[in-house]
């Protein structure tokens, strides 16, 4: 958990920094397309240029790896969880399913299905139905997040697929849930 | 003449052997009777066959009746005396027993192997006997002559309609939840045999009104899609199979139409699917759940649950205008309403203090009564086609068990399966 949290931070931080190398990158390419007013302007404009360039290539490097490492982190939870007869998505499953948005964004071509799930309580239509509302839930985030419809499938079991069989809150909360399964990478 | 004894102890042993073999999986047991139940006496009847007979046929009308709630049928080990025809009743005896009414009968081997029974049920306050009736029927049949006279006697008593002789299915799943068997079985739980069977779940099973179909919904194609199946011939149909959700089938009463909930629009809403064009007509359009329809009896209108306010209440919405109404308006859960075939009372399931149980309302008056208490978790209420009990799902221990209710709350019965798990009861409508 605490490794988890740690991983986290890291990878916010380091997101943070890289999202700064790109902002400087940019404007040195936009300036460097300006026609410069002066010579001096020119040669700051180049020494900086040369130092930044060099400095964040190797930056850049290093902080797209732990990046890609905490997308990993991020994308490894691929179960999410809701309360009871609720199909608001958690404000803890938020950064995973982003990372998961944008990893989906990032390749056209991978596909999931979300299954939904609901705890034993209640009737097997009406769980069937909030199942279904919880991955529709889940489906609208990724969308609103960068992946495309067509690259998600919804699918609800109801009360059907327990993960736990047990008859208590311990199990019930991990019953209440939508998984992600990539069909397709 | 010893040879001939033992012949005999072998033979009563092999045929309790088989006895214990053909017994049901699913095993009744009684948990609370009427206190104002009838007593009554369904005397043993008098066989003369050479074979013992395959079913205990006044062992079976006792239970029924007993079962039934309106009757407290007595136990052969209390009776005094086992008369057979009117002519041997000591009425004393009866009397002494604090008896209302008498059950006693014969019965007789056919020449073709069928069985004969004749049976009197007598009024043991006026010694009369109130009714005179002979029963054939072939030789597998036993048990349904039993639940028939049952029936009889029930309704010449009640004036109620008898559903003894009707059948239940229900969902039997392993603890692994890897296998699904759709069952089907008398109201008492004999005769169990799978009519399906998936690794895949299968939900919501619900007949015609004529007995001859069941719709459900199978996961086989990896989401929920509907059936139906004829009984008889084992035959299915896919009814839907749209994107998304297909479930909650439920036939109208005509049988030309079948309400459902689908999801091909995203969300879950009700839908009336004209079975012969399979055309499609939206009931419902509200971005909240809307699922569980039921037909009023006439067909003109249907009843759901909607968590359109926030939380599972019913809806009664008419096929015509489609403008949903709100009729439960007690608690903050109320799901899966079914209706007695006099359309007097709902039935459903309503939480009380964060637990499931089954509540009737009364639809004219909207009173409200909790029917269950000793069962957890208590889901899926069908109700008997004559309106006397409910039979429900239900948690005791860690199993998943079926369990039954009169109308009134007074009398309870449990079907606890041999193994796994029994979900999902649905009650045949009377079958002729």
């Amino acid at each position: 958990m605490q490794k988890r949290a740690l991983v986290k931070t890291l990878g916010l931080t380091l997101g943070a920094v890289l999202m700064t190398a790109c902002a400087s990158n940019s404007d040195l390419a936009e300036g460097d397309e300006l026609q410069p007013l002066d010579a001096a302007a020119q040669e700051t404009a180049a020494e900086v240029e040369t130092k930044g360039v060099d400095a964040q290539a190797v930056a850049g490097e290093q902080v797209d790896a732990a990046a890609n490492e905490a997308q990993a982190a991020l994308m490894d939870v691929s179960v999410f969880y809701f309360a009871f007869d609720n199909t608001t998505i958690k404000a803890d499953s938020k950064n995973s399913l982003i990372a998961h948005s944008q990893y989906l964004a990032a390749n056209p071509s991978a596909r999931v299905v979300l299954e939904g799930h609901a705890d034993e309580r209640g009737t097997v239509e009406y769980n069937l139905a909030l199942a279904e509302r919880r991955a529709l839930s889940v489906s609208r985030f990724l969308k609103a997040n960068g992946a495309a419809s067509a690259q998600i499938e919804t699918v609800s079991f109801g009360e059907e697929r327990p993960a736990l069989m047990g008859h208590n809150d311990d199990s019930w909360s991990q019953n209440r849930r939508v998984e992600i399964k990539y069909q397709s990478r | 003449m010893r040879v001939s004894v033992l012949k005999l102890v072998i033979q009563v042993l092999l045929l309790s052997i088989l006895a214990l073999q053909a017994r049901a999986e699913l095993v009744i047991e009684i948990t609370q009777g009427k206190q104002s139940a009838i007593p009554m006496a369904v005397v043993p009847f008098k066989w003369k066959g050479l074979k013992a007979l395959p079913e205990n046929v006044a062992q079976i009308v006792a239970n029924d009746l007993g079962r039934s709630g309106y009757f407290n049928s007595l136990p052969k080990t209390e009776m005094l005396s086992l008369p057979n025809t009117e002519e041997e009743i000591f009425y004393r005896d009866w009397e002494l027993l604090k008896q209302d009414y008498l059950v006693v009968g014969e019965i007789k081997e056919d020449s073709r192997g069928g069985y004969i029974i004749n049976f009197k049920l007598i009024d043991v306050n006026t010694q009369t006997a109130l009714m005179n009736q002979k029963l054939t029927g072939g030789a597998s049949a036993l048990r349904d002559i039993a639940h028939f006279m049952s029936d009889r006697i029930f309704a010449a008593l009640t004036g109620l309609p008898g559903a003894f002789s009707t059948k239940l299915v229900y969902v039997t799943t392993n603890r692994e939840r890897t296998k699904f068997n759709l069952s089907y079985a008398d109201a008492d739980g004999a005769r169990e045999q799978n009519i399906f069977s998936s690794k895949q779940p299968i939900i919501s099973p619900s007949w015609s009104y004529d007995g001859k179909k069941i719709a459900y919904a199978s996961f086989e194609n990896g989401r929920s899609e509907i059936f139906i199946q004829e009984i008889a011939s084992g035959k299915r149909e896919k009814i839907a199979s749209f994107k998304g959700s297909n479930s909650a089938p439920a036939f109208s009463p005509d049988g030309k139409q079948m309400a459902m909930v689908l999801s091909r629009n995203g969300n879950p809403d009700v839908y009336v699917m004209d079975l012969a064009s399979r055309k499609l007509n939206r009931i419902t359009t509200h971005y909240g759940i809307d699922t569980e329809p039921q037909w009023m009896p006439g067909g003109q209108s249907l009843i759901f649950t909607s968590s359109r306010v926030g939380k599972p209440q019913i809806y009664q919405v008419s096929i015509a205008d489609r403008k949903p109404k709100r009729i439960t308006f007690e608690g903050d859960y109320n799901a899966r309403a079914r209706i007695t075939p006099d359309g007097r009372k709902m039935v459903m399931v309503h939480r009380n203090n964060g637990r499931f149980h089954i509540a009737t309302q009364n639809m004219k008056t909207g009173v409200l009564q909790i029917l269950t208490s000793e069962t957890q978790l208590d889901e899926s209420p069908s109700v008997a086609p004559n309106g006397s009990m409910v039979v429900y799902a239900a948690s005791v221990g860690d199993r998943s068990i079926l369990a039954a209710v009169s109308l009134d709350g007074e009398v309870k019965f449990r079907l606890p399966s041999k193994y796994g798990d029994v979900r999902e009861p649905a009650w045949s409508p009377l079958l002729k």
